[in-house]
């Protein structure tokens, strides 16, 4: 109930006053729920059809459905060419995945976290981010690695680390973080469209939230551009920028800073490489104020590039205070609740790292 | 003999696809020479197989005539990058291929342009096999925008179409390879994919994951080894606990071959195409060669060798001897021939060369292109805030 309250409030007006009244055809008439496992898997679905290129290897992304079901009924409908299963081998099938996008292929290879990225991540960086440039053109790269990124629930330090500072250090590389349904659905089709290699930062704990999608969005044919930031909520005090899981919890920090008379601007940044600088810029240079909301570690990580972009730009004379970063505890992820529930921002840190850095 | 003279330049253009035909000048008239003739080779050793190669190969004066020429412009652009190195007008990596030429020759005689093949670092060979000029590679090599890549690539990254590198990761190619032949069981296009690594890559783990999933899905992909015995500084025996790398790929059949004749890589390859076209799955070929050089040109190839077993392979081994041996004592061509043939690839990798050392090197305004295919132009943050770069694709 509570996460359906939260997500109605995102969604905008129409959707809460749906709510109210259970008359949902009041609001506009195309207006649909979808989480954002169902979002990617009509992003997949879609892109299958559209492409007879397109294909799916991974683990479990076949017969089990997926692991985190992400890739449901796919199998059923495209059959063992398209939809492949793939041995525990990821330095291995990613490598083949690689080679079959350099022979005109254009494959999604899943991991089935990014954490064991870390095993094929020669593959990724060497053989698939630097040969366009290598090559002077002559071999691109079309292929989009996607799986889940950063912190589950309860399953420490091995399987919790977020890559987004990783792949959004290397150039070569477009990185992709969406929040919600919407964004999955549009960045992951612009992804595979792509003819370049696109790391696509999922989060597990969003799976299963839904959110309304806009009529716009449920075409065949709607996709958000990469590299564009979204103004997720207008605000004029303080800018908040943030990627993935941490939007919702930035929004819901806005709502209970919003009581107090603090109004903040929330920037969901959709993408970490290229990084959407001046959406950033222009928002600061309207609140004067900003802080940086992120689940990875703070050393070298988005914030930390974040703070770097906005000193050497115009934005830097518009600041009040300096920037804050919100991040992870510099830690590896511990097992207890307790303490797993610590290692991460929660609403109340941004709450508090807002009124420290307006000072009030 | 005029007419005579015609049909073999233009056959040799056909091969080749390249004006070869020109340079065969010869004063003798052709019908002195045997056309054809057939070879004993040499037994392979197999693996997981009922029946070898066939012990005999044929081969036409044009294909031998061909095949030297690939083999002597190899060497000689090899030697060429050698003197460079030294005159220091290549700089960085440079891992030489004399005394495999066999190997790619064969490889190639075997295949068609269509089938696609990658490989590690030891590329120049493969690059000059798969179609790309002499002087592309020289100018890649001395960093020049004349270069194949344009000069960004170097040593390592020099492609050609159905020929994916160049590839400086000891064993990331196998993976890629694997995806390659994939592709080419999707499409359906009944082309092979030959990946080439070496005795010291052979241990890699994603090689035997390579092995895994080629053989699960039966993928086009023809896996060979070009064991030249040392891997680096250390040798098969230092760093393989089983040096039959013909047997390491287990349940995939394995082929062992002798890879300085010419003929013997060729008949193995086309045993190996066939066997992979026919949906039977990968396949694995050990070719036994050997480098002259030392493992990159910062290695002068002797400490952990002798120059005795350099001299001896060169002496009773050399590729290029072979062939030219076999078609002079079989009277397929003049001594005389082969030296004409010796002195225009002379002429032509001293060109290439010069090239090489006069082309400019790639303008400033390129450095930060070809980042993205097909994506529109971004600014790139350079060495410090005030630098404005922009990238094209």
């Amino acid at each position: 109930m509570a996460a359906s309250l939260r997500c109605f409030l995102r969604s905008g007006k129409n959707a809460v006053s749906a709510l109210g009244r259970r008359e949902f055809h009041r609001s506009s008439p195309a207006a649909v729920q979808m989480t954002v496992r169902d979002a990617l898997n009509q992003a997949m679905d879609e892109e299958l059809e559209r492409d007879e290129r397109v294909f799916l290897l991974g683990e479990e992304v076949a017969q089990y459905d997926g692991a985190y079901k992400v890739s449901r009924g796919l199998w059923k409908k495209y059959g063992d060419k398209r939809i492949i299963d793939t041995p525990i081998t990821e330095m291995g099938f990613a490598g083949i995945a690689v080679g079959a996008a350099m022979a005109g292929l254009r494959p999604i290879c899943e991991f089935m976290t990014f954490n064991f990225s870390m095993q094929a991540i020669d593959q990724v960086i060497n053989s698939a981010a630097k040969t366009y440039y290598m090559s002077a053109g002559l071999q691109p790269v079309p292929i989009v690695f996607r799986g889940p990124n950063g912190a589950s629930a309860g399953v420490a330090a091995q399987h919790s680390q977020c890559f987004a500072a990783w792949y959004g250090h290397c150039p070569g590389l477009k990185v992709v973080s969406p929040w919600n349904s919407e964004d999955a659905k549009g960045l992951l089709k612009s992804a595979i469209r792509d003819d370049n290699p696109v790391v696509f930062l999922e989060n597990e704990l969003m799976y299963g939230v839904p959110f309304e999608m806009s009529e716009e969005s449920q075409s065949k044919d709607f996709t958000i551009p990469i590299g564009k930031a979204k103004i997720e909520r207008q605000g004029s005090h303080v800018t908040l920028v943030s990627h993935s899981r941490y939007v919702s919890h930035c929004l819901d920090a806005a709502v209970v800073l919003s009581k107090e008379g603090i109004e903040c601007e929330v920037v969901n940044l959709r993408t970490i490489r290229p990084l959407d600088v001046e959406t950033i810029e222009a928002s600061v240079m309207k609140t004067n104020h900003l802080v940086t909301v992120e689940g990875g570690w703070p050393q070298f990580g988005v914030g930390a590039e974040i703070c770097a972009r906005v000193m050497e730009g115009p934005a830097f004379n518009y600041l009040d205070s300096p920037v804050t970063r919100v991040t992870g505890v510099d830690i590896p992820m511990p097992y207890a609740k307790i303490l797993e529930d610590n290692s991460l921002p929660q609403i109340k840190d941004i709450i508090l790292s807002v009124k420290k850095t307006l000072n009030v | 003999m005029q007419n005579m003279l015609t049909i073999i330049s233009n056959a040799l253009c056909r091969i080749t696809g390249r004006n070869a035909g020109a340079r065969v000048v010869v004063s003798r008239s052709f019908a002195d020479f045997t056309p054809q003739a057939t070879f004993d080779i040499k037994k392979c050793d197999v693996h997981r197989l009922e029946e070898g190669p066939p012990l005999k190969a044929e081969l036409t004066r044009e294909q031998g005539l061909e095949y030297y020429r690939i083999m002597q412009t190899v060497r000689r652009m090899e030697l060429k990058a050698d003197q460079l190195y030294k005159q220091k007008i290549i700089r960085g990596f440079c891992h030489l291929y004399d005394g495999q030429e066999a190997c790619a020759a064969g490889i190639e005689a075997a295949i068609t342009p269509n089938d696609h093949l990658i490989t590690a670092y030891r590329a120049h060979g493969y690059t000059f096999t798969r179609g790309v000029p002499v002087k592309e590679i020289l100018a890649e090599l001395t960093g020049r925008k004349g270069g194949v890549a344009k000069g960004k690539g170097g040593s390592m990254h020099m492609y050609a179409p159905h020929f994916y590198g160049g590839n400086g990761i000891v064993g990331a190619q196998a993976p890629l390879g694997a995806g390659i032949a994939l592709a080419c069981q999707y499409q359906g296009n009944n082309q092979v994919c030959v990946t080439l690594y070496g005795d010291g890559a052979a241990n890699q783990g994603q090689l035997f994951e390579s092995f895994n999933m080629a053989a699960l899905w039966k993928l086009p992909c023809i896996f060979i080894c070009e064991n030249n015995k040392y891997g680096m500084g250390t040798s098969v025996e230092r760093a393989s606990a089983c040096t039959d790398y013909y047997k390491r790929g287990d349940f995939i059949p394995g082929i062992r071959v002798d890879g300085m004749d010419v003929l013997c890589v060729r008949e193995a390859t086309k045993f190996a195409a066939d066997h992979c076209r026919s949906g039977k799955g990968p396949i694995v070929m050990e070719l036994q060669t050997y480098r002259y050089h030392g493992h990159s040109m910062s290695d002068p190839g002797v400490s952990y060798r002798t120059r005795e077993e350099i001299q001896e392979v060169r002496s009773k081994s050399d590729p290029i001897t072979l062939l030219k041996d076999r078609m002079l004592s079989n009277n397929m061509a003049s001594a005389e021939e082969f030296k004409e043939m010796d002195v225009a690839i002379r002429k032509e990798v001293e060109e290439a060369a010069q090239f090489a050392t006069s082309d400019p090197e790639p303008p400033l305004e390129e450095l930060c292109n070809h980042i993205f295919s097909n994506s529109p132009p971004l600014e790139v943050r350079g060495i410090h805030p005030w630098s404005t770069l922009k990238s094209v694709s």
